[in-house]
């Protein structure tokens, strides 16, 4: 027993204390892979069925559908281009970096955490896919979160919401920076530290500032949902809803950025 | 007798691999904060059932294979269920003899021990939760005891475990 408690108190200790866990974690975290394959059995089975159960009309009518939207965004994406060239003739003259295309890895989510007030997702992407700790997570509406373990065959990610995880932000419409953290509530993202009168407004979408190194800039992140201003006090409570679909997206990408090389 | 010593573990080892993957089984949101502790529920039911081959150590190696499975803090679920284990060893010829009712009583309590224990270090971690929901599991896992408590021991039966 004595023993039992002693490796336990040690167990706790060199993970939470000193860090000393990584190398054994994303060893076992590799052993545990299985264990995550078999509880995302019943949904893989599912979307199997739904895919290969469907019917011709329905196909037909999907097929339709998705040229059509194909057709639209590829002609938002002609003018795209002129305006990505314009974009790099304006940072050109302003002396500042170019912006560069990020690289994605499509990464399929084998796991949530069974904890609740743990917001992590298990990927099916490791070490071997080049993916590292600190990397950015998108879906197709926003930012969902950073990769914080990696093992051979698959990931651990941290999402936005998680009460211990906080980004940088800044809102689209006038460049005002802030830091946004995560409430532990899945809908929900606090802003801290805005004095209260700061031109923030309901509405106005945050996107990614770039600051701090670690997220690229300019991934939407979420809507400013509710601001509350108290005279009483010096900061306004301002919250706001993530625009990535967190709880819902089963396809998420991995973005390399430009320079997450050297990081890697 | 080797044979079936050997087929008895098998059929343990099965159970706690069940109770992995219905620990890390997706739920919906609202289902989340009341997740039975499967792992749990089949440890005190091992440990009263054989309580010579189950055990505190049992306990650890399990709790650090959740704590992966979570990403827990490594201990976390170590210590709850080295505690369960232990507090199991201590009560198993009481509950033996218990009605089914009083055990479901004991299982909430055990149960309720080991998310005191969970609350304990994730509070260490700054993941404190903020609500007494934390203790919901204790509620659905003394439910599921009678459930968890037939299946298991039809299987003991079943299989000659001992």
């Amino acid at each position: 027993m004595l023993l039992a408690a002693l490796a336990v108190v040690i167990l706790i200790m060199a993970d939470l204390r000193f860090n000393r866990m990584e190398t054994i974690r994303s060893l076992l975290d590799t052993i545990a892979t299985p264990v995550y394959w078999l509880a995302d059995l019943p949904t893989r089975l599912g979307d199997w069925s739904e895919v290969h159960l469907q019917s011709r009309s329905q196909l037909l009518e999907d097929n339709e559908r998705l040229l059509q939207e194909n057709l639209v965004l590829q002609g938002r994406s002609l003018q795209m281009s002129s305006l990505q060239a314009e974009n790099v003739r304006l940072r050109a003259l302003l002396n500042s970096a170019a912006l560069l295309r990020d690289d994605v890895l499509v990464a399929e989510l084998i796991g949530i955490s069974p904890d609740p007030v743990r917001h992590q997702l298990v990927l099916n992407k490791g070490r071997s896919d080049g993916v590292f700790v600190g990397q950015p997570l998108i879906d197709a509406a926003g930012l969902m979160g950073q990769v914080v373990e990696v093992s051979a065959e698959n990931s651990r990610a941290l999402l936005i919401t998680d009460v211990t995880h906080s980004i940088p932000v800044q809102v689209n419409r006038n460049g005002v920076r802030a830091i946004a953290e995560g409430t532990g509530a899945l809908g929900t993202l606090e802003i801290h530290h805005v004095s209260a009168t700061t031109d923030i407004q309901r509405g106005d979408l945050l996107v990614s500032s770039g600051l701090g190194g670690r997220f690229p800039v300019g991934y939407p992140v979420a809507v400013v949902s509710d601001i509350e201003r108290d005279p009483g006090q010096a900061f306004a409570r301002i919250l706001a809803i993530p625009s990535a679909a967190l709880d819902r997206s089963r396809h998420v990408l991995l973005v390399f950025t430009a320079d997450s090389g050297e990081e890697g | 007798m080797v044979g079936e010593e050997s087929h008895g573990y098998w059929v343990i080892l099965l159970t706690f691999v069940a109770a992995y993957v219905l620990a890390v089984l997706p739920l919906p949101q609202w289902l989340l904060w009341g997740r039975p502790e499967w792992l749990a529920l089949m440890l005190i039911y091992w440990t009263i059932a054989l309580p010579h081959k189950v055990g505190i150590v049992t306990g650890l190696v399990l709790g650090v294979g959740l704590d992966v499975l979570e990403g827990a803090v490594l201990g976390q679920n170590a210590f709850a269920l080295v505690v369960v284990a232990l507090l199991s060893l201590i009560l198993y010829q009481r509950l033996r003899v218990y009605g089914l009712w009083q055990q479901t009583g004991v299982v909430f309590v055990l149960i309720g021990i080991n998310q005191l224990i969970c609350q304990w270090v994730q509070n260490l971690e700054g993941l404190g939760a903020r609500s007494l929901f934390f203790l919901l599991p204790a509620v659905s896992s003394a439910l599921l005891w009678p459930v968890v408590l037939h299946t298991l021991r039809g299987l003991r039966r079943y299989y000659r475990v001992s």
